[in-house]
């Protein structure tokens, strides 16, 4: 089988210190990795490498691409990859503002994407928008409102609409349920876990909350340092941790 | 000091050679916007600046130059740009259309067609169509580079979802011989079909120091939806003065009681329609 992502030996430096160092692995169609680590582990460049927002120092990506199969991301021309970044993959980042235009309507928003890739037809757009809204839970009247005027956590679900509208087949998600609270987040990693799993998608995500990866990660990747210290499949690292950080992360969690 | 003090249409010799540097790049890839190294002139941004440089850099002695403002040849900004070259190049001025050969426009594309042998000069105030929506210049120049124009389309969404029709009636963005997505400067969209036309085109943007160009039959395109098409409207009213039903109206409030009376925006066009009128009888 082949892999959708095979990323092999990224580095990426910020002068003399490490972003991420020595970073490889495989993603399969189908799977969710989870990236666990600290503050400043080096969760978020490698994300930022891996979906082509930072051009890494060393390594390569591949992607399984419709068209040519395993391609470099990193030696891709930039149309190409912008293209594959609007088509094939999605990037969930934190701050949903950073995801979404906030001056334009939550239709729009989802809109988007499809207007990128040539739709043309304004009542196919809308019923694509108003369907895609339904399906993260918010309601059709809210179609024409602006992203200021939706709650956090609506805000997120819009964000997550906007990028899966497209059908993409790797999503990026950078923290995708901080700065939620508790209850918000419970809907939302519902709501995610029901769409990998509907669509088939495979993600990466990079959380520092070790209850997020449990619910939604099949596979589980620990940084410390730049450095990747444990790999796994998720059950097995949480309760089994081999590594002396894994294993001070695992018993950091609070118990209520 | 005397006007012979000026260089012949006041600019110096080295500007105006870098301006038709930048006039002939934009001819040669229709619809990019070329920068240019603006210079400060004897008038506010906003007044013109960019539409007189590109005229200064243009004019020959041999040229009859028109100046327009919303279609008016009698209007303070039309007056005062046509005195200034009346006074720094000494070329003969007209207010008929098709009797210049350079015209300077503010706004509107003359209702008479315009001709092979003529050169049609806009004032442009903000030349990047996409500037509304995204801020930054370096990632606007990586979307008309990269062809990426979705972000268009969704002013267009917006539109449509807000008032059920595209709202946007001036400066209506263009795409240009299918590859670059143009402002076409705040001309009424009634004027975008006429933009594929036998003259030249320039567009000047001197705060923002643009220049783009139209080549003659230049295929120039009104974006729009499927289901919802282009429509270049107009006030659907003939002419009050010449009774014209083909020309672009304004709206003129007459007395205090708000009573309306539309005419043509084009002053020469109306004109010369009264005078073949009186004409004939």
């Amino acid at each position: 089988m082949t892999p959708l992502l095979s990323v092999r030996d990224i580095a990426k430096f910020y002068g003399q210190r490490i972003g991420c160092t020595d970073v490889s692995f495989d993603l399969y169609p189908g799977e969710v990795m989870g990236v666990v680590g600290e503050s400043g582990s080096g969760k978020s460049t490698l994300l930022n490498c891996l979906a082509g927002h930072l051009p890494p120092d060393t390594g390569e990506v591949f992607f399984d691409t419709r068209e040519a199969g395993l391609r470099d991301t990193l030696t891709m021309s930039e149309p190409e990859r912008r293209m594959l970044s609007r088509t094939d993959w999605a990037f969930v980042h934190q701050h949903a503002r950073d995801g979404l235009r906030m001056g334009v309507s939550a239709g729009g928003n989802v809109g988007e994407r499809l207007m990128a890739v040539g739709a043309r037809h304004y009542g196919d757009i809308r019923a694509a928008a108003v369907d895609w809204l339904g399906r993260v839970e918010i309601t059709e009247d809210r179609v024409d409102d602006r992203p200021t005027a939706f709650s956090g956590g609506m805000q997120q679900r819009l964000q997550l609409a906007r990028n899966l509208v497209t059908g993409p087949r790797l999503v990026f998600m950078d923290e995708p349920t901080g700065g939620l609270d508790v209850s918000v987040q419970a809907r939302l990693l519902d709501l995610l876990r029901g769409l990998v799993r509907e669509m088939g998608l495979s993600a990466i995500i990079v959380t520092h909350d070790l209850a997020v990866v449990r619910l939604l990660a099949d596979r589980l990747m620990v940084m410390k340092d730049g450095r990747v210290v444990e790999t796994g499949l998720t059950d097995q690292v949480l309760d089994d941790p081999q590594h002396g950080y894994t294993q001070l992360l695992v018993s950091s969690v609070l118990q209520v | 000091m005397t006007d012979q003090a000026y260089n012949f249409a006041y600019l110096d010799e080295q500007t105006k050679r870098m301006i038709r540097r930048a006039i002939l790049k934009g001819l040669a890839v229709p619809g990019y916007q070329v920068p240019f190294a603006s210079r400060e002139m004897p008038m506010p941004y906003g007044w013109g600046t960019g539409g007189v440089q590109v005229t200064s850099a243009t004019l020959v002695p041999e040229d009859r130059l028109k100046v327009i403002d919303q279609g008016a040849d009698d209007t303070t900004n039309a007056v005062s740009i046509r005195k200034f070259f009346e006074k720094t190049a000494q070329v003969e001025t007209t207010e008929e259309t098709t009797q210049a050969t350079v015209i300077q426009t503010r706004h509107r594309i003359p209702e008479e067609p315009l001709s092979e042998d003529q050169i049609l000069v806009y004032q442009v105030p903000i030349p990047e169509p996409l500037r509304f929506l995204e801020p930054r210049e370096t990632e606007t120049r990586k979307m008309h580079a990269l062809e990426e124009y979705g972000l268009m389309h969704v002013k267009l969404y917006e539109d449509v979802a807000q008032h059920g029709t595209i709202a946007t009636s001036y400066a209506y963005p263009v795409k240009v011989e299918g590859r670059y997505v143009m402002d076409p400067s705040p001309i009424p969209k009634f004027d975008n079909p006429k933009m594929t036309m036998d003259a030249i085109q320039l567009f000047g943007a001197g705060r923002e120091q643009r220049i783009y160009a139209l080549p003659p039959h230049t295929e120039v395109v009104s974006l729009d939806f499927e289901d919802h098409p282009f429509d270049p409207s107009k006030a659907e009213h003939p002419c009050h003065i010449c009774g014209a039903e083909d020309a672009y109206l304004d709206e003129v409030i007459v007395d205090d009681d708000g009573t309306r009376m539309f005419v043509c925006s084009d002053t020469d066009y109306c004109r010369s329609r009264v005078e073949a009128a009186e004409g004939k009888e």
